[in-house]
């Protein structure tokens, strides 16, 4: 059994196998269960005061009064706080500032934050929220897309591309309309996907406090510290440098905590007003409506194929149900097209997506962010193919599989992909060649792959700033301390920096301390999405342990006259490599390297290679690498209910090293699980109350009780294999692992359904009212399949036309060739803000 | 409104306390002893993340108010260490996976270690359906039902 506790004598080993790729337990693993580990809401300060929002209980309407003098009246409040508080807009993206903490003329969904109270306890809190009169004159509901594209007025926000088209995006690459046409088989599929939400265990919980000379401190369940740090500092007219966000460890995020937040900003601003502690914790209920989740996607996917199986162009459209506000929005949009060519060779491609508002709560990033809903359709699609082609479908995937170390059609840098090994490999185990179209009626396998980013390439705030810093103190006691901005959401970052540095140094991880996630002791990362933590985090960690290994490598060597060259650090020890009881432990060597140099300290950090994209939009999907999932699903479907069950999934995932084994696993059987949750059941979805009372668009199920999600009892076995190919972009040659494997899920799912039963269902999830009526369908000579029937019109903006690589593009649109690259942009901007407001501060 | 005074047995230790007569055991636990292992994720009786034990079943302290448990013993997770050292689920939870993000392994670990004191070696199938009221967004339950299996080994 793996132990956190120093083991006498360590193996004296090379770099790069002590520590790294053993399965260990995770270095916070014993906070973990025996409940010392401190969430957000764990956090109880001296005088420590509690807020409760009130939430707009209508869709879409003026505010055209709000009385707060009840509120203020009772007994034990101490703040009744309105939008006149909050008059400066903030946002994820720089493109879509449109959020304030409390609304100011409009309210956008029906839980959107009217007014806020801060008392004494909660339920003082609450009572007060109820004393709060509004008066609302209503607006027009956009309840779905259509709603949005067919009616321009009134807009939800004054700003966006049209009408309540939030953002329109049309890039092609090389004449694919030609590609088609010129194809032997055409293929025009509808699928949709419905939007699902995060459901953390952990709900939203922030305290915010002054430290002892008066400077904000929050405390937040946040995956972006970062973010939140520079939404707070615009939001309040507060310098960054006098806000310390603390980003607690979250109680499971998968995007839903990436987003700065109404109540972030709400209790820092209350703490600042009554200098005093003052605390939320959203209930379940709000966590429903507060989202940020997967967007409901549209797709309509035209794909022009050979004889032989192979793609010869693509032409995707989708169409995304935004909510109510911007979030992540852009980038949800670019997602929904950018990684279908990483997985597969597709030479020409065509993608226009368009994200619409609607009066929902904001969706947003949700694990794999805009990619899960086209994955799915290109991967029902492909398994479409094959069927007509007579083509075993992993066959017809092992043909198609983009080569290693090329750019695909969207300037996209593929390096190592292990895709091929992953589908042979679930093939393999899963006996895949035994049961496809085999099995009795009833009983399917499908096949689904999947990539996903190792980190995205370019930041969210374009600039030319370092993405992860770390620093590492070392010290006399022989401990090393290692700080990083990094944020722990559970997947094991705390685990993978330590493990990281231990490694470098030839020590124990126990005797390394990480500090994460503190905008006042840790050096900027930039959060904890896009699957970045590991690949970015772990180079910068990797940098600034070579760095003081190096200091003391030469301090050593001096002392103890061994060449530099033939020192090796392992099993706590700093010796001679041809003669290992040659040497000193590394505490005594630390000793020699602080009196050589003085005090120790040595940073890293790491910034993404550039893209080869100089399109605009080609700043969404360049990544460091890419990881590679394949996965064979097996279901029983009861013909006579619908009724799915999946007893086994066979995954296989190209993770490049697996740093610490137990984690990976834990990532890959973690990412399956949400995979079956929204194949099967998970749902954000909606109701018109009825007219009587107010017929206002409302969450159908803001409970986890109805908001089903897979149990102990639905979850199937998982046999999980991993495919090692180190990665030279990766920390070890680790790649991502915490999104990748979900995407492959949902799609072979839907794949095994048709092999089952025999009916297609293009839209997710896949209920057993779809399948009952596709059998209904079929059995009366109707097409065997329920999903969308059309794809609605829409103005797409001009396309944006780069010619592919291969026929010797450079990465530019043709008719927008003089599109700046250089992305030294934000840091400009940022300076200006900085000095703004501290001029404000200061004045 | 009027406290109501409650004595009880927490982790072992006498708790002699004054609480409102609406306030759940939870609530009790978090904020008037401080004992914040003890999560919530519903306050609903949905989720699972708030479980303890009253007098050894495992009861949702989001549902149980307070005084329901005068003169009762009640354990959290902070009452699994014995003599400074964790119960053998803690350790092979810690181990093998089972706790990601950690918010339901509190509730988990207390549901496993009734499950293991009344059925010192279940099948994987019966420590399914015991945990099957407690919620796990992370971990996809395969490496908890590992760890309640390696620490159903271990005992005796």
């Amino acid at each position: 059994m793996a132990s956190n506790r120093p083991s006498a004598h360590l193996p004296i080993r090379p770099t790069g196998a002590a520590v790294i790729g053993r399965a260990r337990r995770r270095v916070d693993g014993r906070a973990k269960v025996t409940g010392q580990t401190t969430f957000a809401d764990d956090v109880m300060l001296p005088r420590m005061v509690h807020c409760r929002l009130l939430r707009s209980s209508v869709p879409h309407a003026k505010i055209v009064k709000v009385d707060i003098s009840k509120a203020q009246a009772l007994a034990g409040v101490h703040l009744v706080l309105t939008g006149e508080q909050f008059p400066t807009a903030y946002g994820i993206l720089p493109v879509s500032h449109d959020e304030h903490a409390l609304c100011r003329d409009v309210v956008r969904f029906v839980g959107d934050p009217v007014a806020a109270v801060v008392a004494r306890d909660e339920a003082t809190a609450e009572a007060a929220v109820n004393l709060i009169d509004v008066a609302y004159e209503p607006l027009r509901t956009f309840a779905s897309p259509i709603d949005s594209l067919t009616y321009p007025e009134p807009r939800i926000h004054d700003y966006g591309d049209v009408g309540n088209v939030h953002k329109a995006v049309a890039l092609q690459f090389g004449e694919v309309d030609d590609a088609i046409a010129k194809a032997d088989h055409v293929f025009d599929d509808l699928f949709f996907f419905e939007g699902n939400t995060h459901l953390p265990l952990e709900q939203h919980a922030t305290v915010a406090t002054k430290d002892a000379d008066g400077k904000l401190v929050v405390y937040s369940s946040t995956q972006t510290p970062h973010y939140l740090h520079r939404a707070l500092a615009k939001a309040l007219g507060i310098p960054a440098a006098h806000i310390r966000v603390i980003a607690t460890p979250n109680g499971g995020g998968f995007g839903g905590k990436s987003d700065p937040f109404n109540h972030e900003v709400v209790v820092a601003y209350a703490a600042m007003r009554l200098d005093r502690p003052v605390k939320i914790c959203l209930n379940r209920e709000e966590v429903f409506y507060c989202h940020r989740g997967r967007h409901p996607v549209l797709m309509r996917f035209r794909a022009g194929v050979t004889n032989d199986g192979k793609l010869t162009g693509l032409d995707l459209q989708t169409l995304l149900d935004g909510g109510a506000y911007g979030s992540y929005g852009v980038a949800s949009t670019f997602y929904t097209g950018a990684l279908q060519t990483v997985t597969y060779d597709i030479p020409t491609y065509r993608f226009r997506g368009c994200r619409v508002f609607t009066n929902k709560p904001p969706c947003g990033p949700k694990r794999g962010h805009g990619t899960p809903q086209s994955r799915f359709g290109q991967e029902v699609q492909l398994d479409k193919i094959a069927e007509r082609l007579s083509i075993d479908p992993a066959d017809l995937r092992l043909n198609i599989v983009q080569p290693p170390d090329s750019l695909t059609a969207n300037f996209l840098r593929v390096r190592t992909i292990g895709l091929s090994d992953c589908i042979k490999k679930v093939v393999e185990r899963s006996g895949w060649r035994d049961k496809y179209r085999k099995l009795p009626h009833g009983k399917g396998v499908g096949l689904a792959c999947s990539s996903y980013l190792s980190g995205a390439g370019l930041p969210i705030n374009w600039n030319d700033l370092p993405h992860s810093g770390v620093q590492l103190k070392l010290d006399r006691s022989g401990g090393v301390t290692v700080f990083c901005g990094a944020t722990e959401i559970g997947q094991g970052s705390d685990d993978v920096l330590v493990g990281i540095v231990a490694e470098v140094l030839g020590i124990d991880p126990f005797d390394v301390r990480a500090v994460t996630g503190d905008t006042d002791l840790t050096p900027v990362d930039l959060g904890s999405y896009s699957s970045r933590v590991t690949l970015m985090m772990g180079n910068a960690a990797i940098q600034a342990a070579e760095r003081a290994r190096e200091l003391i490598a030469d301090a050593v060597s001096t002392k103890l006259e061994i060449p530099k060259d033939r020192l090796v650090f392992a099993g706590r020890r700093v010796c001679d490599t041809e003669d290992p009881n040659k040497g000193c432990t590394f505490q005594e060597a630390v000793c020699m390297a602080e009196a050589r140099f003085g005090t120790l300290g040595t940073t890293g950090s790491y910034t993404p290679p550039r893209s080869a994209a100089r399109f605009k939009g080609g700043g969404v999907g360049p990544s460091p690498t890419y990881s590679y999932t394949a996965a064979v699903v097996e279901v029983d479907v009861d013909p006579d209910t619908g009724w799915v069950t999946v007893p086994r999934v066979w995954i296989a995932h190209d993770i490049g090293r697996a740093l610490n084994p137990t984690l990976v696993r834990g990532q890959v059987e973690g990412g399956v699980y949400m995979g079956i949750g929204e194949a099967l059941m998970e749902e954000q979805v909606f109701r018109r109350l009825p007219a009587k009372l107010s017929n206002a668009l409302v969450h159908k199920f803001p409970s986890i009780l109805e908001y089903k999600s897979p149990t102990s009892l639905d979850m199937p076995d998982v046999i999980t294999d991993l495919i090692e190919d180190p990665d030279p972009a990766g920390p070890f040659g680790a790649k991502e692992v915490g999104q990748g494997p979900l995407l492959p899920i949902m799609p072979a799912v839907a794949n095994a359904v048709y092999d089952a039963v025999g009916v297609r269902i293009d839209s997710i999830p896949v209920t057993p009212e779809k399948i009952l009526r596709a059998l209904e369908a079929k059995a009366a000579g109707k097409p065997a399949r329920s999903g969308p029937a059309s794809f609605p019109d829409i103005l797409w903006p001009e396309t944006l036309r780069v010619t592919p690589p291969w026929a010797g593009g450079d990465g530019r649109a043709s008719n927008d060739p003089d599109r700046p690259t250089n992305r030294n942009v934000d840091a400009g901007v940022e300076a200006r803000a900085a000095k703004a407001a501290w001029e404000k501060s200061t004045s | 409104m009027t406290k109501l005074r409650i004595t009880m047995a927490v982790n072992g230790e006498p708790a002699d306390l004054l609480v409102d007569p609406d306030k759940t055991l939870l609530e009790v636990l978090r904020e008037d002893l401080n004992l914040t292992g003890t999560k919530h994720g519903c306050e609903l009786g949905e989720c699972g993340a708030c479980a303890v034990l009253v007098d050894g079943q495992p009861l949702l302290s989001c549902l149980l108010v307070a005084h329901e448990c005068e003169g009762r013993q009640v354990t959290t997770v902070e009452g699994l260490v014995e003599d400074g050292r964790l119960h053998p689920l803690q350790e092979c939870f810690a181990d093998l996976g089972g706790a990601q993000c950690g918010y339901c392994t509190p509730g988990i670990l207390i549901t496993a270690k009734a499950l293991l004191d009344r059925e010192p070696h279940p099948s994987r199938e019966l420590i399914k359906e015991a945990l099957s009221g407690n919620l796990c967004r992370c971990t996809g339950y395969q490496q908890i039902l590992d760890a309640v299996e390696e620490a159903a080994r271990r005992n005796p």
